[in-house]
């Protein structure tokens, strides 16, 4: 028998270790140290019921757990072979007491159907994704439906593009089949730009075969015999494992001519791009990979008409062609099933931040965002308080403790001010300043904007001076005002995506954190401590011994006072490095 | 590598396939050995998946233990990397955190040989659309 302990943050925190601690003495009193065994695992993603014991191999979960209970638990569970009930979790919706893990709901928050390989196959062999149903999809495709039934399957499906956009798929597929041509081509876009995301990076290095796959079934149905990944070259690994892969399907016959004995012929190849945000967006990309400078195009013409060299072309994300082999084995309404009324099936957001278990994660769409970051994300770091959550990368916006409860799906998130984007989700705590997180953003956009028209080229550095301003103390209430405009103006005026987003950070902030705008124009003050210029270190000559740690410690000789009598701090010379706090053992400095 | 020449042929093939997977060169007592499976996905290279999976090859057969030690892609533990999931013969899969070489070393020698579980276990929080048949 074993006695598992959650041993992440959160739980150490409420006394994990004494609990391991107690127990472990009384399986020694009861001489039972060689029957059952206390282990420290990771953090079970529960948290919010934290102190967490398991029991294997009946997988009971006791939550709550207090040193106290120790004794109970060994007692009653390990002896007896009796659950302990009142420390049983606690279904909330049933108010039942639910012993067996494996029925308790969070554990079945996450679902993988993009990632269903990732991390269960070798990606390097082709044989495990056979011997997963590997190009079973691409078969039946072949062997037993008609294009026109490939997408009426996909459309049926109901699955948006992951890209950022949430175009419905299947009518993608259905207007580049349309379009006749001597030569079409189907497009992996596998740029992503945005900063913090790596969903698509981990699934072409987890399970390429699975986009190689989606994208022959693409060709099929729009008969291309062309497919193109454009890959950043910055992705090393992903770029190594796709040319196995490839060279692989190729040996095998599931890439090249007459695949399957069908008659059907598709291959694919690699294009690298440099790692510019705008070409991630399709008409840049598709300019880039023609060898042309990477700006977007105004649309229409879309790719679906004129695309790579002037040819239909059909351009999906990397983690929307991962989900299409799942959906033609497992059929459209099983896909359906899963997520709200218009997002159907599962999203994978990259999780980072101040966040306990940061990672990849697959949720079925309708999620909460209080889902995700207490039960799977596993709480706020270090006991911290939860500020806000940042979706959709530079395009996104940032979302607060009111849209907790909101079912995540594309839709609600545009209505909250935010959007799905690719899938970063970045947590914030109480230590980050919404406007700095905001000016963050801007410089990325600033610093991608590919410059081809004025409203994004001219009107992001001016939107980031102004933040610049706000940061330092020297703007005013009217300059918050302009802030909006601009940001408006860009919105509206901008050529492509990237300057058409590009104030969502800004304006969601605006909107949600208000109040901390104004305490940088009005009281000149940055609540959450992180606008240098705004900040002031001070000594408070009450618990201050006069010990002169700070003054020696200080690099800039700012520090002033007697040996044992109170010290001060001269403002005009402190560069706010924060060496004296560190140092002071009174907790007699502090910011302000 | 002979082609696969038609859906039957993929088929069969998958059948073949299904048991052994990347253990062919290891006969067919795969249900036996013990299966290490290292997270090497971008991740966890940077943290030392490479280096914890050497020690595995190298360790596991100079201590005559019969494994097989495969790579996999991003199990979603970034967190926690370097990952790895050990598989004893007829049990369910294991999966440990920050494996550092000691971390490593007990593993081999607590977990593998004894069956005892070590610190540092990471719960598995999602389900794969084959659990939901
Ligand atoms: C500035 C900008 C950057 C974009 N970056 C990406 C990207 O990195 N990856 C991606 O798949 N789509 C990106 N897109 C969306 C693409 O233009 C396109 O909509 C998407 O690749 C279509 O695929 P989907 O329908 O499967 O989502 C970006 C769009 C814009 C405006
Ligand atoms: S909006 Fe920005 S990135 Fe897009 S075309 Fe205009 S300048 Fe280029
Ligand atoms: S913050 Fe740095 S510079 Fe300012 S008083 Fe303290 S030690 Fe000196």
């Amino acid at each position: 028998m074993h006695l598992m302990i959650c041993g992440g943050t959160g739980c150490r925190a409420s006394e994990s270790n004494i609990i391991e601690e107690k127990l472990n003495k009384e399986l020694e009193e009861k001489d039972l140290q060689n029957d059952v065994q206390v282990v420290m695992t990771g953090c079970f993603g529960f948290c919010e019921k934290g102190p967490i014991v398991k029991v294997l191999p009946d997988n009971t979960f006791y939550t709550q757990v207090t040193p106290n209970d120790a004794k109970e638990i060994i007692e009653e569970h390990c002896i007896k072979g009796r659950k302990v009930q009142r420390l049983l979790y606690q279904d909330p919706e049933k108010k039942e007491h639910v012993a067996d893990s494996k029925n308790m709901g969070f554990y079945k928050k996450q679902m993988r159907i993009a990632l269903r390989n990732c991390g269960v196959i070798n990606p390097e062999n082709i044989e495990e994704y056979i011997a997963r149903d590997g190009y079973s999809a691409l078969g039946k495709c072949l062997t037993e439906l008609t294009p026109q039934q490939v997408i009426n399957l996909v459309k049926d499906s109901g699955l948006r593009g992951r890209g950022g956009g949430g175009f419905p798929t299947g009518l993608k597929w259905e207007f580049a089949a349309k379009n006749d041509a001597d030569q079409k081509y189907v497009i992996c876009n596998a740029d992503e730009g945005d900063p913090g995301a790596f969903m698509d990076r981990s699934i072409l290095e987890g399970d390429p075969h699975s986009v190689l796959e989606a994208m022959a079934i693409c060709g099929y149905t729009m008969k291309a015999t062309k497919g193109l990944i454009y890959i950043r070259a910055e992705y090393p690994l992903a770029i190594e494992r796709l040319k196995t892969a490839i060279r692989q399907a190729r040996e095998f016959g599931l890439l090249g001519t007459d695949i399957l004995g069908t008659g059907f012929e598709f291959d694919v190849e690699l294009r690298y791009g440099a790692g510019a945000f705008v070409c991630g967006e399709e008409t840049a990309l598709i300019h880039s990979m023609e060898g042309e400078r990477g700006e977007p195009t105004f649309k229409p013409p879309f790719p679906a008409v004129e695309g790579y060299n002037k040819k239909p072309s059909n351009v999906n994300n990397v983690e929307t062609f991962a989900n299409i082999p799942a959906i033609i084995l497992k059929g459209s309404e099983w896909f359906s099933a899963i997520g709200t009324e218009k997002s159907k099936g599962t999203k994978v957001f990259a999780l980072a931040g101040k966040i306990n278990n940061v990672g990849l994660i697959e949720v079925p769409m309708g999620i909460t965002l209080r889902e995700v970051i207490y039960e799977i994300g596993g709480g706020i770091k270090d006991g911290k308080k939860f500020k806000a959550i940042q979706t959709g990368g530079p395009s996104g916006g940032c979302l607060t403790e009111k849209h907790l409860d909101i079912p995540i799906d594309y839709d609600n998130l545009l209505a909250s001010g935010s959007m799905m984007g690719s899938g970063g989700m970045i947590v914030m705590d109480e230590d980050d300043c919404m406007v700095s997180v905001a000016q963050f953003y801007l410089e990325f956009t600033v610093e991608e904007s590919c410059g081809k028209c004025a409203p994004c080229r001219v009107g992001n550095k001016r939107l980031h001076e102004e933040l610049d301003k706000i940061c330092k103390g020297n703007a005013t209430k009217e300059d918050l005002d302009a802030l909006r405009n601009l940001a408006n103006v860009i919105k509206d005026t901008s050529l492509c995506g990237l300057g058409q987003t590009s104030p969502n950070p800004i304006l969601s902030t605006l909107d949600n954190f208000y109040d901390e705008y104004l305490s940088h124009v009005v009281d000149k003050k940055c609540p959450a401590g992180v606008c240098k210029d705004l900040m002031q270190y001070v000594i408070d000559p009450e618990p201050c011994v006069g010990c002169t740690a700070c003054a020696r410690v200080c690099p800039v000789g700012a520090i002033a006072g007697e040996r044992k009598e109170a010290h001060v701090i001269d403002t005009e010379i402190c560069i706010k490095c924060g060496a004296c706090i560190d140092k002071c053992k009174f907790n007699a400095i502090s910011i302000q | 590598m002979a082609k696969i020449k038609s859906l039957a042929d993929l088929q069969k093939m998958k059948a073949d396939v299904q048991n052994k997977v990347d253990l062919r060169e290891k006969g067919d007592a795969v249900d036996k050995l013990v299966q290490v499976k290292v997270s090497m996905a971008t991740c966890g290279i940077a943290s030392g998946a490479k280096q914890i999976m050497e020690f595995f090859m190298d360790e596991l057969d100079k201590r005559n233990i019969g494994a097989v030690v495969t790579q996999t892609g991003c199990m979603g533990y970034c967190y926690a990397e370097p990952t790895i999931e050990v598989t004893l013969p007829g049990q369910e899969p294991v999966v440990y955190g920050y494996v550092d070489q000691s971390k490593a070393d007990d593993i081999i020698e607590k977990y593998i040989k004894n069956g005892e579980l070590v610190d540092g276990i990471i719960p598995q929080n999602y389900e794969t659309i084959d659990d939901k048949k």
